[in-house]
């Protein structure tokens, strides 16, 4: 079995300060990571590898330095990495992702059919959780998004049987090969990197494809050309002209001010009085 | 390289292009709300969507409809008529029995086709399993933009265009997305972002039927079964009215019983900031905030919590809220309504204590 597994560089977001005079984002020193919800469906990916054999394909489109993410890929136990890397990529948005991510999976294929691919639930960064099915729908593979648990593959009839979060339940769906998914977070926890793979990172050599490795002749579809969205403005949130009103009394014993609160509170919000009241 | 502002990461405007419209897209008119329904009931986001693509549409002067698309048996057209109550001029209904649950290939052929049919200049969608699954793959199939999560929807007055602001880098920033010549402009938006709109059972609609054309046997996934959650073991934070949440400040685990205890005297739902749910001492699906739900309870009182701009976007809908941090320069204060510094642990049990006196004295007083 062949499955491609998409990752994403992204910044760790947890650590990205916003400067307080120019508004910019304060990117030296933040550490790049692989895009956390991608490690769901990569031990995924790497479980049913486990299981019924085959190979795993990671892909990227990033910058040269997203081959980091790749090697911390192998090493946690892909067997291949490919880096789609090209100043044309510049600026691309979801649609223009999609297309390129969709044509460079084409030409893996024409190394090794491919069986399943998967995608993060979502980047932490772009954050659309739209990546995933523009590729599935440019590939017409089957989309099977927010799986919580993969419950049986059978490789002779080319089926499959997943739990799929909904919004009051979970869907129990069945379907054939080849498929998208994008695992649910928390649905496993990734693996350590054992020491054998971890030299094989150390040695391997990512493959980096251009536009035209990737198979991508029209240059309108990637890139800021091929992207029908633009980010027109940034700006930080605005600062509400609110103070809150603290509540303090003269004696500062808490059973004071609690009550100064509370009357306060059903003063000032009588509705809010009223339902509190009826409850 | 997902939609990554940093070419332009200043609050200074971008260079805009050109956005004279083809004159082929020029007929597409009309804002779309896509009616989301699961287990025979519509989620409310549908209605929230309306809402807001009521404003949109009087803007522009265009008129606002509804999609629904499901099987007969299903209550379609309470559907359709309800959409009119929340502000809808019309609906577009599919029906099909291929139709009776959502599957990402019917409901996608569905939607592309209407659009294609009727050319709609924006479609809303909420952005739930179900609205994200979609939109994803029509804007894919239709070949336009679609911009995800957004919290604030406007016109552009220049362009007609549709200007879409949602947070970015992790919350700390906001930019604004706009699609340039392609239609329809599509985003999705987070239940409760918007607020509900007036039922209004005075309004009426028309009902434009469109027919699916597809067979079970094209369809590959197939349903095997719906295993609806236990619902009463979980927490329905987004429609509660009064939220009490604690933040790491309330620093055991132990101490988060004080956040329950005032709970259960408002008859409120127990929220939590992010470290408090990793730290195991609150569910998941009780974290607000930008990774977690977005609430617009009447009510909302923080203990313990510092107030950081991924937690306010979750909760600052809130009609009042009420702040306890013995930081007196904790950003809370800055957009609480009413605030006390001082230590939680003394707070909160005297609190819990006045709340149930002055309560049980207005129940007597009736
Ligand atoms: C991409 C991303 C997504 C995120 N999503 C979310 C999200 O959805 N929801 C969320 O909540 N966070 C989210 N966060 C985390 C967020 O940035 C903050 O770290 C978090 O909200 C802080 O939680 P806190 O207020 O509980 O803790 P802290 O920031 O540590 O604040 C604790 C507060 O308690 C006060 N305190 C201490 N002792 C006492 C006491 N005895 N009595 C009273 N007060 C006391 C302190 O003064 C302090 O203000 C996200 C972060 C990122 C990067
Ligand atoms: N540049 C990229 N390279 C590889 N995979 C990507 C890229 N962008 C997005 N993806 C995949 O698509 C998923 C959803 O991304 P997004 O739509 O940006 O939230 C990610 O979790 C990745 O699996």
């Amino acid at each position: 079995m062949h499955i491609v597994v998409c990752i994403k560089q992204v910044p760790d977001s947890a650590q990205i300060r916003v400067h307080p005079v120019t508004n910019t984002i304060m990117r030296q020193g933040v550490p790049a990571i692989v895009n956390p919800y991608d490690l769901f469906s990569l031990e995924a990916a790497l479980r049913l590898k486990d299981v019924h054999g085959g190979r795993i394909t990671v892909i990227s489109m990033g910058p040269p330095q997203a081959e980091i993410a790749l090697k911390k890929c192998i090493a946690y136990g892909a067997d291949e990495a490919i880096l789609v890397t090209d100043r044309a990529f510049a600026g691309a948005d979801t649609l223009a992702t999609s297309f390129a991510l969709a044509q460079a999976i084409r030409q893996i294929e024409k190394d090794m059919k491919v069986d399943m691919v998967f995608a993060g639930k979502q980047t932490i960064d772009g954050d659309t959780a739209q990546v995933g099915p523009g590729i599935a729908k440019r590939l017409n593979l089957q989309l099977l998004t927010y799986v919580a648990q993969i419950d049986a593959i059978d490789l002779e009839k080319n089926t499959i049987q997943v739990r799929r979060r909904a919004e009051n339940g979970v869907q129990v769906l069945q379907t054939r090969l080849p498929c998208l998914i994008t695992m649910l977070e928390g649905s496993n926890d990734m693996r350590y990197a054992t020491m054998e793979n971890m030299f094989r990172a150390a040695r391997y050599a990512t493959k980096i494809w251009n536009k035209d490795a990737a198979g991508i002749e029209d240059v309108n579809k990637i890139g800021l050309k091929g992207s029908p969205t633009l980010v027109s403005k940034v700006f930080a949130p605005k600062p509400l002209a609110r103070r809150a009103d603290i509540i303090d009394t003269e004696s500062n014993d808490p059973r004071d001010i609690a009550l100064t609160l509370v009357n306060k509170l059903f003063t000032q919000h009588p509705k809010l009085h009223d339902s509190l009241r009826s409850h | 390289m997902t939609q990554t502002p940093e070419r332009n990461a200043s609050p200074k405007k971008a260079g805009r292009g050109n956005f004279e419209l083809d004159e082929h897209l020029k007929a597409y008119q009309g804002i779309w709300v896509f009616i989301e329904h699961e287990q025979g009931e519509v989620h409310p986001v549908s209605w929230e969507l309306l809402g807001e693509g009521r404003k949109l549409a009087d803007k522009l002067g265009v008129s606002l409809s509804g999609v629904v698309m499901g099987a007969a048996g299903l209550p379609t057209r309470r559907f359709c008529e309800e959409s009119f109550f929340y502000g809808a001029d019309n609906c577009y209904l599919v029906e099909d029995p291929v139709l009776a649950n959502y599957r990402n290939e019917p409901f996608t052929r569905g939607m592309t086709d209407l659009v294609n049919r009727y050319k709609p200049e924006i479609l809303l969608l909420g952005a739930t399993t179900q609205g994200r699954d979609l939109a994803g793959s029509v804007a894919t199939t239709l070949e336009t933009g679609l911009t995800a999560d957004c919290t604030e929807l406007n016109i552009d007055p220049d362009n007609r265009g549709l200007a879409a602001t949602r947070p970015t880098f992790g919350g700390s920033l906001l930019c604004t997305i706009i699609t340039k010549n392609y239609r329809p402009q599509m985003a999705t938006v987070r239940p409760r972002v918007m607020s509900m709109p007036e039922r209004d059972t005075s309004r009426s609609g028309s009902i434009v039927e469109h027919s699916l054309g597809m067979i079970e046997t094209e369809i590959v996934t197939k349903v095997l079964s719906f295993i609806p959650d236990d619902t009463q073991d979980k927490p329905q934070l987004p429609f509660a009215d009064i939220i009490v949440s604690g933040g790491r400040g309330m620093k055991k685990p132990e101490n988060f019983q004080l956040i329950w205890s005032l709970a259960k005297v408002l008859g409120a739902e127990v929220g939590a900031t992010r470290p408090v749910v990793q730290a195991g001492w609150a569910e998941l699906d009780r974290q607000v905030g930008q990774s977690g739900k977005t609430v617009r309870p009447k009510l909302y009182i923080a203990a313990g919590i510092s107030g950081a701009i991924q937690h306010r976007v979750g909760m600052e809908g809130a009609d009042v809220i009420i702040a306890i941090n013995n930081d007196p320069n904790a950003p809370i204060f800055d957009f609480a309504h009413y605030g006390i510094v001082g230590n939680a642990m003394t707070i909160l049990p005297v609190l819990t204590e006045i709340f149930k006196q002055q309560l049980a004295v207005a129940r007597k007083a009736g």
